[in-house]
């Protein structure tokens, strides 16, 4: 991943966005902050939040214009937040605190500032943070300008002169009851001042050579700059006059002088200085309306009980669209611009600890996030890709997907790989693909399929046994992937390129991605489209079930359709899930999350069988055994389909991971001696070795993704070299054998009358033990 | 993994080819191009070393996760 992605991908990630309420405030107090504050009864940390940004909240909570309240997603939900009497309650209640001593070095360079209302009262005290000397010009003979025309009221003379005071307090020098064009002009000040901020209502001061434009001092409206150097102005505001905005311009202003004497760029990268339109996407689905809460006593404001009341109205707009639907994304604490940033560093990282290697492997590549992301984000792609640099850097972990890896590679072995035209023809119009999952979880499923489909379509149809590859791309492995993909091609090739009728989605989705060239078609809209077996009984009323749509059919509409039309023939109701169709989620078999994180698998199943009480009707087969392994009655749609008691298949465990082995291959015999009257060549020699293999160690062996053929294979070895270890007292042999990356451990004793071994236990390990024969 | 493992108490495991005792000795074990001596029990005729559940699933786990993440 380049920089330049990476700035690109975090920049569709919009969480980190203000709220639209901060965004519309010209001086982006974070109004959500502090209403998370006063929702928790406290108003004193509210404050500290408000101050961040708002000098006189006293003043600004009694009198401001509230350009936030148009924004505020609450508006149409019972009304906009009482923004501003919430920043008052938090101005009476919090204990002012007078700022500290200003963190920046005292500058030299001194600074005018004309003009003591709101405006200049703001510059005065950003450019004394800033460290610069600033003396205040006021025509009157006191701070606070127009603020003094306001009843008192409204706003108590108490709270104005407190607030005034804060300016004083802050060290600036006040030469008060002095006009600009009167007893001091412009050039003065340009001669005693390095930079001069002009806060003046229009009319109030003469030009004194200042450029005008439109009968006004001309102001660049991005730097409040006039056309004389070091002279700045605040503009001239259309409509009534807002209080908050002409802090906004002196904070626009201070930012410039800043700029100005420290003769930096004036322009560069000055965002959303003002009022702006924010980017945050925030889902109002399902909120309610909730009035504003009255006060009790208008004149007082807002009591406490009345504040929290109120703010806890608010919403707190976040978007984490994405977040809310995944438990992946949930499980490891933040949101996607934080995340790419994390596979970002975990790829460049050049020595150190990997920190994100399990992150980006417990994805199940679903792309639900891409489809609830106002920007299409899409972490799926992100960890596809991250995944495929990792192998390339050779820095994927080895253990992570070679499990899978074996088992595509034993798919796509004589064992199971297959392709042959229909018996009795020398062409093929169609080729079933049942898949490996399929063959694996239903074999006598996938024999009734394509006994179906050559009695009921009057063409020829060949069968194709073998794994598309997904667990390789999925894997990152684009070297195994690729060398799949090729050899489907051969064989497809040799059948005559028929059209491929595919049973499981994951395939489909691969052979629209990556064979484009291949025409495909759906076994389920090929079943709604030229009728399927209908058994007799299945036209009466069954009942209510929902659709959990494979991840894999997200952007296939026509299969979803089609599923959802057989079962309406079938005469089942169908009662939709939250998430279905496009939104519809994994069931942790995608991308091998399994593989990389059992834990969070399992509750993403956990999450998806909870989504409702109805029993669940699926068209893929690992979908299917996952949710009934874990309790959820779940159908396949053959289940319905060709099973005369579909009900008893619901609660059907999957098979394990050696009985998946031994389904896939058994169907190609079968396949080959029943369909084709062929015997299949002999199997390997350890597959002779007969086990005895308790429940409890065969959920262990599944645990530890232990399979019968290790087992067979590290006994073989052990009775063929007589390297074992034995115990006397129980009987018991152990022994190891590495076939591969891993060495498998099995104690095990022999069964009387050499029928078989036992088997006690079995473990793993990566590492290799190097035995020397010197000792 | 330089540490020396301590084995189990229990060991009731002879070398069936030399049917001997085990004994503990150096062992070299490696991954990912990472070697590390270890103290384990072996044949002291032929080498036969046995690695006992506890360590395979436990200490030698953990390192290969350290070296994979490396």
């Amino acid at each position: 991943m380049e920089q330049k992605e990476l700035r690109g991908l975090e920049d569709r990630c919009i969480q980190e966005y203000a709220p639209p309420c901060t965004a519309a405030c010209p001086i982006h107090v974070d109004v959500r902050g502090m209403m998370s504050e006063i929702s928790r009864g406290d108003p004193e940390a509210a404050l500290k939040i408000v101050r961040k940004t708002l000098p006189f909240p006293g003043i600004i909570g009694r009198i401001c214009d509230q350009p936030c309240r148009d924004v505020c997603n609450r508006k149409n939900s019972g009304g906009s937040l009482a923004v501003a009497p919430l920043e008052r309650i938090c101005a009476d209640l919090g204990a002012y605190q007078p700022e500290k001593k200003p963190a920046m070095p005292r500058k030299s360079r001194k600074v005018a500032v004309v003009g003591g209302g709101l405006g200049g009262l703001t510059a005065v005290l950003d450019l004394v943070k800033k460290g610069y000397p600033v003396v205040l010009f006021e025509a009157r003979v006191r701070l606070g300008g127009r603020l003094w025309d306001i009843p008192g009221e409204i706003l108590p003379r108490t709270v104005l002169k407190a607030e005034l005071d804060v300016v004083v307090q802050a060290g600036v020098e006040l030469r008060l009851n002095i006009t600009l064009g009167e007893r001091v002009s412009l050039a003065d000040l340009r001669g005693e001042f390095d930079a001069v901020y002009l806060s003046l209502e229009v009319g109030c001061y003469k030009t004194d050579g200042l450029e005008l434009g439109d009968g006004r001092v001309r102001v660049d409206p991005a730097t409040l700059a006039t056309s004389q150097p070091g002279v700045f102005a605040a503009p001239l505001r259309e409509g009534s006059y807002s209080p908050i905005l002409a802090m906004s311009d002196a904070r626009r202003a201070a930012i410039s002088i800043d700029r100005y004497l420290q003769k930096v760029s004036m322009t560069a990268a000055r965002y959303n200085e003002g009022p702006y339109v924010t980017r945050l996407y925030t889902n109002t689905a399902g909120i309610g309306p909730l009035g504003i809460v009255p006060m009790a006593e208008r004149r007082v404001g807002y009591s406490l009980d009345e504040a929290v009341q109120e703010a806890r109205r608010c919403i707190q707009c976040q978007c984490l669209e994405c977040v809310k639907v995944c438990a992946y994304l949930e499980h490891y604490g933040s949101y996607p611009k934080k995340y790419v940033r994390e596979v970002y560093n975990n790829l460049s990282i050049v020595m150190g600890h990997r920190q994100a290697n399990q992150f980006i492997n417990s994805c199940s590549r679903c792309s639900l996030c891409r489809e609830v992301c106002p920007n299409d984000l899409d972490m799926g792609e992100v960890c596809r890709q991250a995944r495929v640099t990792m192998v390339d850097q050779g820095r994927m972990p080895a253990s992570t997907h070679e499990f899978a890896m074996r088992d595509m590679q034993f798919s796509n072995s004589e064992e199971f790989a297959l392709g042959r035209h229909q018996p009795g023809t020398t062409d093929s119009e169609y080729v079933f693909f049942p898949g490996c999952q399929l063959s694996a979880s239903a074999p006598e499923q996938v024999e009734r399929v394509y006994a179906q489909l050559r009695e009921s379509m009057d063409a020829q149809i060949g069968l194709i046994l073998r794994c598309c590859g997904a667990p390789a791309e999925w894997a990152g492995r684009m070297d195994l992937f690729e060398s799949a993909v090729a050899d489907f091609r051969r064989v497809h090739q040799a059948l005559g390129n028929p059209q491929v009728i595919l049973a499981c989605s994951t395939c489909y989705r691969m052979f629209q991605t990556y064979l484009p060239e291949v025409e495909v078609v759906s076994l389920w809209v090929l079943f709604d489209q030229q009728g399927f077996p209908v058994r007799e009984t299945s036209l009466d009323k069954k009942g209510v079930v929902s659709i959990h749509d494979p991840c894999t059919t997200r952007c296939e509409r026509s299969i979803q359709d089609s599923v959802r039309q057989i079962l309406d023939r079938l005469g089942y109701q169908i009662e939709e899930l939250p998430l279905s169709r496009e939104k519809t989620e994994c069931c942790s078999y995608g991308g091998l999350m399994w593989l990389a994180n059992r834990s969070l698998a399992n509750e993403v199943v956990q999450r998806r069988i909870a989504e409702s009480p109805l029993d669940y009707v699926t068209y893929c087969a690992m979908c299917r055994d996952l949710f009934a392994a874990q309790g959820k009655h779940t159908l396949h749609l053959l289940d319905l389909l060709f099973e005369a008691d579909p009900k008893s298949r619901a609660m059907r465990a999957g098979p394990g991971y050696s009985q998946r082995h031994e389904n896939r291959a058994r169907l190609k015999r079968k396949l080959i001696k029943e369909v084709w009257g062929e015997e299949m060549p002999g199997i390997q020699d350890y597959d002779k070795i007969t086990l005895n293999i308790p429940a409890d160690v065969q959920a262990r062996m599944e645990e530890r993704l232990i399979l019968v053929e290790d087992i067979q294979q590290v006994i073989a070895h052990a009775e063929g070299t007589g390297r074992k270890l034995a115990n006397p007292p129980t009987g018991h042999f152990l022994a190891y054998h590495r076939p591969g990356n891993v060495t498998y451990w099995v104690e095990y004793s022999p069964m009387p009358k050499g029928d078989g071994f036992a088997i006690h236990n079995a473990y793993s390990h990566r590492m290799l033990i190097e035995e020397s024969k010197k000792l | 993994m330089t540490e020396t493992i301590n084995q189990p108490e229990r060991n009731n495991w002879l070398c069936a080819a030399c049917g001997i005792a085990l004994e503990p000795g150096k062992v070299t074990v490696s991954y990912l191009d990472n070697a590390y001596p270890v103290e384990l029990l072996r044949c002291p005729r032929c080498g036969l070393t046995w690695v006992p559940e506890e360590i395979a699933l436990g200490k030698m786990a953990e390192v290969e996760k350290t070296l994979e993440d490396k």
